[in-house]
């Protein structure tokens, strides 16, 4: 930099995330920090430590699990929560199944991906949370790129994208009724391309997943699943062993891992650089259903 | 492109956008995207889809930009849209907004921290109401730069008679407005001429094409760094047993330059100390300046709370109840009218306050001031004077963005209804 009163970008991206999570934690009873083990969440939760340091995170991280996760990332997650010494709150898509609450897909194509947006807002208004931190980024879809940095959500927890609050300069309206709740995205202006730089330059563990390596997965609708109990193989499917990683952490049944051989943050970086597909199109097939797909299901109160 | 070899050295732009789909806002932000590559395969076969589907015989940028399924189906855009892009020294957040009249405040928005706002012409129509009205708004919400694209070159012949006719109809009109740096170029979105690289259809423009142009504007020096402002956001209190003692202020630095042992002052409670530390989970600072996100502690064991405010004791911020601002009312109903009460937020700070007096709304079009208006309804810009319950710590808007500007926020829905910019103390 020219000066020594200039910011690069990381650095002002991240004084602005801090600014968001002081902001959110100080006009709200029950903050929570959403955490899925991806780098998104992973991104959040170190920007969460700074933000407080030295004091201990003043509020616990939550996990939507639906029982179909990548072993990797539940020890990743379990170790995390470990080093930091938080409180896990573990969101089971499985006891709402167990409990009858919820009907869960059959069939090849069965995913628990919805069901997620369940357990979620079960979990909100059993802890009766009203700030609920979480990693999405404007960059990755474009119903994102018109949400709020803080997003009010109705007690049914659903956004309401012609109705939301105006946001300027960095003043944020955190105010709300008793079990309605703001979900609150900081890094909401960083593109994939920042949490990478900023991962690199932080030092941020990441789940072994993101990383090349060698994994028995089948094709499927032009993406690589990885083989697993939760997905049955369709006619003219067949398992083979390829050198893989993935973009985005998700549910076994809908995050798609692609042939790369980064084995580094920094080969990751001249990867994403260089690839001409998003990571939601890379790798989620959850996103696939129809052109408003995330809108949809945003109205109805996933993250 | 950004990799690792230029992790260190880019530089954050806030980039704000205006005019109306007919002006070619939405394909000189798809060629932007476009050029920096920041489409990518799978969005372009969404949109050559879509293009497809209804029936466009061409690839139609404007789908990228139009995100909600009820804008795509009424051809419109009805809200604040964020992009980013990059080329090798800065990044952009870019805040697009719709051009039209009931979307005022969506401008308002966009343009509130924007470094940059770029407003769009058709060259063939030159300047009409909307023009003027965004370019009031940039120079309301002090906008430093403002970058004229007159559009459709192509389509007037790319005459350079024509140009300058709606340039000097521009500063001519500009003249009446607080805008510190104007710039102006001709361009084709559509051909791509002056977009990204310089047009060979106009040899008689010399200047820069519209990204190198973003490129360049030197940003750093808006920020004031003169006065020092630091409204605490959080006190941060360890209770362990290694941070037994530790108390800190965090917040973000809202103006000046600050050095561990500067002379300070705490407001409301008036109690001066010294700067013992600037910290952060990296490291003490020597020095911070805005926007930085820090903690600060200090020498005494004074009271320090959320919503106070630091400053220097020979550089004060003006200390009031009574404060006349500019406001942009951004709800149907209700409207606003003198003797309403509303809740206001303020750096970090919340206060009840009432509407004294309504002095005049501005026709944003004309610039006329209607002083015998009542009220101001959903997208009316007025001057309004107010009375709060406590005091706010507060600069004037063009001194400083930051400490100079509020929110009003309605009481009975908690919806966030009017921005305001400070002018001053009531006189």
């Amino acid at each position: 930099m020219s000066s020594k009163y200039e910011l690069t970008h990381l650095q002002a991206l991240e004084s602005e995330s801090i600014h968001i999570i002081r902001e959110a934690v100080a006009e709200s009873e029950r903050p929570v920090l959403l955490f899925s083990g991806g780098k998104d969440s992973a991104c959040v939760l170190h920007l969460a430590v700074k933000a407080f340091w030295p004091a201990r995170l003043p509020f616990p991280i939550m996990h939507v699990d639906t029982g179909h996760n990548f072993p990797e990332v539940i020890e990743f997650r379990d170790r995390t929560v470990e080093q930091l010494g938080a409180d896990l709150i573990v969101a089971s898509v499985q006891e709402l199944i167990d409990e009858g609450r919820v009907v869960e897909e059959t069939g090849p194509r069965a995913s628990r991906n919805r069901l997620q947006t369940e357990a979620l807002v079960d979990a909100i208004d059993k802890y009766q949370f009203d700030a609920v931190f979480g990693g999405a980024r404007r960059d990755e879809e474009k119903a994102r790129a018109k949400e709020r940095v803080f997003s009010f959500r109705d007690e049914f927890s659903q956004w309401d994208p012609k109705n939301q609050r105006p946001e300027l300069w960095s003043l944020y309206n955190a105010r709300h009724r008793r079990g309605e709740h703001m979900r609150v995205f900081p890094i909401s202006n960083w593109t994939e391309m920042d949490v990478y730089q900023y991962i690199l330059q932080e030092g941020i563990e990441l789940p072994s997943i993101y990383f090349s390596h060698r994994r028995r997965v089948f094709e499927r609708d032009g993406m690589l699943m990885a083989e697993s109990p939760y997905l049955q193989l369709m006619d003219g499917e067949t398992v083979f062993e390829a050198d893989v990683r993935f973009r985005t952490v998700g549910d076994m049944t809908c995050t798609a891992a692609f042939e790369s051989k980064a084995k580094t943050i920094e080969e990751i970086i001249e990867e994403v650089a260089t690839t001409r597909i998003t990571e939601r199109g890379a790798s989620r097939a959850d996103d696939r259903v129809s052109e408003a797909a995330m809108e949809d299901r945003k109205r109805e109160g996933y993250f | 492109m950004t990799t690792v070899a230029n992790l260190q050295d880019m530089e954050l732009v806030r980039l704000a956008t205006t005019g109306s789909v007919d002006d070619g806002k939405s394909t000189l932000i798809g060629r932007l995207l476009y050029d920096s590559k920041q489409i990518f395969q799978d969005q372009l076969e969404a949109i050559e889809e879509a293009s497809r589907r209804r029936g466009t015989d061409y690839l139609d940028l404007a789908l990228l930009t139009d995100g909600l399924r009820a804008e795509r189906e009424q051809g419109i855009t009805i809200d604040v849209a964020y992009r980013y892009f990059s080329t090798p020294k800065r990044k952009f957040v870019l805040a697009d907004t719709p051009g039209h009249i009931q979307y005022t405040r969506n401008m308002v928005t966009g343009a509130s921290n924007a470094d940059i706002v770029l407003i769009l012409v058709d060259a063939r129509h030159g300047i009409l109401e909307q023009t003027r009205r965004h370019a009031f708004l940039a120079s309301l919400l002090q906008v430093p730069h403002l970058v004229l694209c007159v559009n459709k070159m192509d389509l007037v012949g790319w005459s350079q008679e024509r140009y300058e006719e709606i340039v000097a109809e521009f500063r001519h009109f500009a003249s009446r407005l607080t805008i510190h740096d104007l710039r102006f170029v001709p361009i084709s979105a559509l051909l791509g001429d002056n977009v990204v690289e310089e047009s060979e259809n106009m040899p008689w423009y010399n200047g820069p094409s519209v990204l190198h142009l973003l490129e360049d504007i030197h940003v750093g020096s808006d920020r004031n760094l003169i006065d020092c402002r630091f409204p605490v956001q959080y006190v941060i209190r360890p209770h362990t047993l290694e941070y037994q003692d530790y108390r800190g202020y965090a917040g973000t630095i809202r103006g000046g330059v600050w050095k561990p042992g500067d002379q300070v002052i705490v407001l409301p409670s008036g109690f001066e100390s010294t700067i013992e530390s600037i910290d952060t989970y990296d490291g003490p600072l020597d020095e911070a300046v805005p926007p930085m996100s820090v903690v600060m502690r200090l020498s005494d064991d004074i009271d320090v709370s959320r919503g106070d405010m630091i400053a220097r004791p020979n550089n004060r911020p003006h200390a009031g109840q009574d404060i006349d601002a500019m406001v942009c009312w951004m709800t149907e109903t209700p409207a606003l009218r003198p003797g309403m009460k509303l809740s206001v937020k303020h750096t970090t700070r919340w206060a009840k306050a009432i509407v004294k007096d309504l002095h005049y709304r501005l026709d944003i079009n004309s610039l006329h001031r209607d002083e015998g208006a009542q009220e101001l309804g959903l997208n009316e810009i007025g001057r309004i004077s107010l009375r709060t319950t406590v005091p706010l710590f507060y600069d004037d808007y063009r001194r400083n963005r930051y400490t100079g500007a509020f929110i009003l926020v309605d009481e009975a829905t908690n919806n966030t209804v009017g921005a305001a910019m400070i002018v001053g103390p009531t006189e």
